[in-house]
């Protein structure tokens, strides 16, 4: 009889595996209780525990930083779905502090301020699987030999307006298929061009695809921009305060993870985006100054 | 045969990929017409929440329990166990679950995603090697009645705990083995559990 604690944990493959089990679905940030629940109702496939959504960290300003202990514990003692949590680009003790509470999945995420210009977390210290934004090809691909076990094109959080994140997603799923036509010498200058590491430049040609799960994020508002963004080759979609800031969230939480999953059928989408009362205002994003873009966080 | 992937959410395409290993071309299944035809069904891992809600909002539900209940060929894995479990210790609110195997299963028994592991099982019906059990969030059959076949169990702390079982024509198993490449446990599916 095997016994589970001669198994081993932590290695890649149930930190990638958990993404796979993701797949198809929707991620929503949540502030507390009340909307961590509403958002399992709806039939999300994880929260993001965090004191600010991204469209009030934009409209406060000031250092962004990891949530309090209490308030994640809250909302793991309210929900049986995965927990994550964010911590600050390259804050690694902030991630040792997420490892001791358990959550399920820790976010290195832009949206917070970032605590280092130049590294990022050395993610394979943890058993706690980690995922991470990236903009192209390149970032993503240096994320994940850092260790990263999901990636999320980044979009522009807090805005409401999706156009960042058909830039990312079109970006990357561009670079993978360019990859897929080099011969192998031109493979080599792939990889200098991209910043990354060769063995992954090379997986990626062969395979056609990242070698963990792609999500998008940032911007998401509507049934239609779900079903979009999985039309343009998103595993599934992390919707920030599209949800909580619009006028009825349970609703519209129940319609996008609709449109996730039917996002081909036209007429299930229709009928989702139907009555769902007022969307979050939004910001477009050309009106946001370029130092202000949470996108262009990350090295 | 024409084996069906329930495709609402989950590492559906991973299934699939396993029983195109095995010579067989699956199809994706998200709507009544879809799966009315299928001679069997695969429910992937994913959140079994999630499954289940879109399955009552969509009208499917009903279909599939009575699909399973009239002798289709089911296999579950994770989300899928306990999908096809008669009933689950301390649901989530309004959790609800086709049946098909009279047992009651926990979830996330194991822990939170900290605690997910490998381990080498022993898989009373498939020869060879031992079977890499790959559990994520995983659930366990807590109780389970006689007729019910138990094919592989864990011991966690001195109790011994079912991770693979099989009541006529439903198979369930805690763990993945869509993710390993190892295709012996579809192989048994196809091969035993739905010549029967």
């Amino acid at each position: 009889m095997s016994k589970a604690n001669e198994s081993q944990v932590g290695g890649a493959r149930v930190k990638r595996g958990m993404a796979e089990m993701l797949k198809g679905g929707v991620i929503m940030d949540v502030v507390n209780v009340e909307q961590a629940k509403i958002a399992e109702d709806a039939g999300a496939v994880a929260v993001m525990a965090l004191e600010r959504v991204p469209a009030d960290i934009r409209a406060q300003g000031g250092v962004s930083r990891m949530s309090d202990p209490d308030m994640i514990e809250k909302i793991q003692a309210a929900v049986s779905i995965p927990v994550m949590a964010k911590v600050r680009i390259g804050h690694f003790a902030e991630a040792q502090i997420l490892q001791t509470l358990n959550v399920d999945y820790i976010d290195e995420s832009e949206v917070l301020t970032p605590a280092d210009y130049e590294h990022h977390i050395n993610k394979w210290n943890f058993t706690i699987p980690f995922v991470c934004g990236a903009t192209n090809l390149g970032e993503a691909l240096r994320r994940i030999s850092e260790g990263a076990a999901m990636i999320r094109s980044k979009g522009e959080a807090g805005t409401g307006d999706v156009s960042n994140a058909t830039t990312h997603m079109r970006k990357i799923g561009g670079e993978i298929r360019r990859l897929t036509s080099m011969r192998e010498d031109e493979l080599y200058v792939a990889a200098k061009e991209l910043q990354a590491p060769y063995a992954l430049v090379k997986e990626v040609a062969e395979t056609g695809k990242l070698p963990v799960v792609l999500f998008t994020a940032g911007g998401i508002a509507t049934p239609a921009d779900a079903a979009m963004m999985m039309q343009l080759g998103a595993d599934g979609l992390f919707i920030g305060s599209g949800i909580f800031k619009s006028g009825d969230a349970a609703k519209r939480a129940a319609a996008c993870v609709k449109a996730t999953t039917y996002y081909t059928d036209a007429k299930i989408v229709a009928d989702a985006s139907r009555g769902l009362g007022e969307a979050m205002v939004g910001i477009n994003v050309a009106d946001i100054p370029v130092p202000h873009r949470l996108a262009e966080r990350g090295w | 045969m024409n084996v069906g992937v329930l495709a609402l959410q989950g590492d559906f395409r991973e299934h699939l990929l396993a029983l195109g290993d095995c010579g067989v071309t699956g199809n994706l299944v998200k709507s009544a017409a879809e799966i009315s035809q299928i001679d069997a069904l695969i429910i992937p891992g994913g959140e079994s929440t999630t499954i289940s809600k879109l399955a009552k909002a969509f009208d499917l539900f009903d279909l599939i329990s009575k699909r399973i209940a009239d002798g289709m060929p089911t296999y579950g894995s994770c989300a899928g166990m306990i999908l096809v479990a008669k009933s689950i210790l301390d649901p989530a609110s309004q959790q609800e679950t086709f049946g098909g195997i009279d047992m009651q299963v926990r979830r996330n028994a194991f822990g939170r995603q900290t605690e997910s592991f490998e381990v080498d099982l022993d898989f009373k019906v498939i020869s060879g090697a031992p079977f890499r059990g790959v559990f994520i969030r995983a659930p366990w059959v807590e109780s389970c009645d006689k007729g019910v076949e138990v094919l592989a169990s864990l011991e966690v702390a001195g109790v011994k705990h079912p991770v693979a079982v099989r009541q006529a024509h439903v198979l369930a198993t805690s763990f993945h083995p869509e993710l390993t490449g190892d295709n012996r446990v579809h192989r048994y599916f196809l091969e035993e559990v739905c010549k029967k």
